[in-house]
């Protein structure tokens, strides 16, 4: 009789177990290639341009060496800042609604719905949008590319993220705590506010984190938005230079000193995006401890 | 509140509830601070606002939606009134005479978006796996998780930079290989020659796989232990199991997962724009530039006007029409084929 309750690896199907399981885990080790390919290739050829003048100096002129990238690092805090800006209270304010509200109206589902349409809208459609709706007309005293529109672009962007998070996090709070403050006579207004608001804080926080860490490194919608500027921010009514159009433009040129700049800049914006990742990831490991 | 503390006050020093004893009565100011207040009007009001004022803010997304649905599309009218469904199978692009077809960006779009998935999905399944099962200890298994979705963060425009700079150069002599042994096939027929389909559509892998990987693991973590523990009891191996009991129960959400990286992949612009070399001339060989509709409009949009602006806005509406169904499909499949246990 071949029948034994011993395992026996010679059996077809433990030959082909093993098999999956070695192939499962070459596909793991494939997925994590990637992310340490590009983070040792910009951690060492970016690194080593790392210095003063890197965060205090304008960019070259094509051509020349040297040079820093201060002004699109200025410019893509100011961006990223005015969209926060926008997008943080028109999503709170909005999760606010829809968790708060309207928790299963048809209207609320409609905005739910909407709010994963839009999350999939890809984000050059976005830069189209504003161009069309905001740089084509001209409606801001009548210029066209504009820090401010790069805004409203990387806010359309953001909403998405900052309405689902905030909408999320409330339902998460126990409904004792608002019965709580309704009890002692609190209007809805101060029960939201003071009460659930504040237990909600860290997943709203989180995921306000992550939108931010998007926008900072979004290109797409940005340049023919913001445009680019080879000199130090004027005003948010001018196009402004930012890191990730500078790695773009920077990237396509056939001179040595912009491809270096481009290093340098990825370095920088990659060290701030990983570390708000890493921020939002201890945010969301608090609230659960 | 001063009222309500003062009640609470009156309450512990007069209220000793003792079994069987009659209550006793409440001192005259005490039992005023019971009585129900009402709301001040300014109170009443500021819950109102507050509640339109969030009813407004909620409406921007779909004010948003309706706009950008509007602002494509009226864009787009002068293209689509002098080119038509033309518009979609022809490949002119030709400022000079005017005359505009998409079916290269379209081509482009479907091709690389496809063959992405076709090699993310095994991929980013097989990890998911990986990381869920026990086959390695739980804290490598969290630190392979970490990582890939860190691989989520990286901005496009980093990855475009990579591929140009690096993945490009590194995996030429592979594309060479692939056009010597299989340039009989119209779609090796080209000699790989720098930026190309088949490096986008590696960095496009690169893109979505977190997605998968990642959308695959909350949906095999989601599958009831019961499930497993009944498979092995009847003496399957662990593959066994994975593939005949775990897999199907999650494939709705696996499946839904995929299809929201199909979206992904059609509207990644950055990274695509950077290797795919924008050709305007059609070429089926993947050896060789192509062009998407997210990449034609990163290229051409900042310098464009007149009728190209308007045929850039028509593909702009066709990228947007594809990503929307792909995602209400996405939805509808979650939905529909979920297994209830």
């Amino acid at each position: 009789m071949s029948s034994t309750l011993h395992y026996n690896p010679a059996l077809l199907r433990n030959r082909l177990n093993a098999l999956a399981t070695v192939v499962a885990g070459a596909f793991a080790a494939i997925a994590v290639l990637p992310l340490v390919l590009v983070l040792a290739h910009v951690l060492v050829q970016g690194g080593r341009l790392l210095s003063l003048r890197l965060f205090t100096e304008l960019p070259p002129a094509p051509g020349l060496e040297g040079g820093g990238i201060g002004n699109a690092m200025l410019g893509t805090l100011i961006v990223t800042l005015l969209s926060s800006a926008i997008a943080i209270p028109v999503g709170v304010g909005g999760g606010i609604y829809l968790a708060e509200y309207s928790r299963s109206g048809w209207f609320a589902q409609f905005v739910r719905f909407g709010t994963d349409v839009l999350a999939g809208v890809p984000s050059i459609i976005a830069g189209v949008f504003v161009y069309g709706i905001v740089v084509a007309t001209r409606i801001f005293m009548g210029q066209s590319y504009s820090a401010l529109a790069g805004a409203i672009a990387l806010a359309v962007l953001m909403l998405p993220t900052v309405i689902k998070t905030t909408d999320e996090g409330l339902q998460l709070v126990p409904q004792e705590l608002r019965w709580g403050a309704y009890g002692v006579g609190a209007s809805r207004f101060v029960t939201i506010s003071r009460i659930v608001l504040p237990a909600a804080f860290t997943p709203i926080a989180t995921g306000v984190v992550l939108a931010i860490a998007r926008a900072a490194g979004e290109t797409a919608p940005l340049i023919f938005t913001a445009l680019f500027s080879a000199f130090w921010p004027d005003g948010v009514l001018n196009p402004i230079a930012t890191m990730s159009v500078l790695i773009f433009n920077f990237a396509i040129m056939p001179y040595p000193a912009q491809n270096e700049l481009a290093w340098a800049a990825s370095f920088v914006l990659l060290v701030m995006i990983l570390a708000a990742n890493l921020l939002a990831r201890w945010l969301s490991h608090i609230t659960r401890g | 509140m001063q009222f309500l503390d003062s009640g609470l006050a009156a309450n512990a020093r007069n209220h000793h509830p003792m079994p069987g004893a009659p209550l006793p009565v409440p001192p005259a100011e005490a039992a005023d601070a019971y009585t129900l207040r009402r709301r001040p009007p300014a109170e009443r009001l500021t819950d109102l606002a507050f509640q339109q004022l969030t009813l407004g803010l909620a409406s921007v997304v779909a004010i948003l939606l309706l706009g950008i649905l509007l602002t494509v599309f009226a864009g787009a009218r002068e293209a689509i009134a002098s080119f038509g469904l033309r518009f979609l199978t022809t490949s002119a692009w030709d400022p000079v005479n005017n005359e505009y077809g998409a079916f290269t960006a379209i081509y482009g779009t479907l091709v690389t978006a496809m063959l992405s998935l076709l090699l993310a999905v095994p991929l980013g399944v097989g990890t998911a796996v990986f990381i869920t099962e026990d086959f390695i200890p739980a804290p490598l298994r969290e630190a392979i998780g970490l990582m890939v979705e860190l691989l989520a963060a990286i901005p496009s425009v980093v990855l475009g930079l990579w591929a140009i700079f690096v993945m490009e150069p590194t995996i030429r002599p592979l594309l060479l290989l692939l056009h010597r042994l299989m340039g009989w096939s119209p779609f090796f027929a080209s000699e790989p020659q720098g930026p190309g389909m088949a490096p986008a559509i590696l960095i496009l892998v690169v893109m979505i796989l977190p997605i998968i990987t990642a959308i695959s693991r909350d949906a095999l973590r989601q599958v009831p232990l019961d499930l497993r523990q009944a498979a092995y009891g009847v003496g399957t191996t662990r593959w066994g199991a994975i593939l005949q009991i775990i897999l199907p129960a999650a494939i709705s959400a696996i499946i839904g997962g995929v299809m929201l990286a199909l979206g992904r992949a059609m509207g990644e612009t950055m990274a695509v724009t950077m290797i795919i070399g924008n050709a305007l001339n059609f070429n089926l060989s993947l050896l060789a530039p192509g062009n998407t509709i997210a990449s034609m409009l990163a290229n051409q949009f900042g310098e464009a006007d007149g009728l190209q602006v308007s045929a850039l806005m028509y593909a702009a509406l066709i990228l947007m029409l594809l990503t929307f169904s792909v995602n209400v499909l996405a939805r509808w499949v979650v939905r529909r084929l979920s297994l209830v246990y």
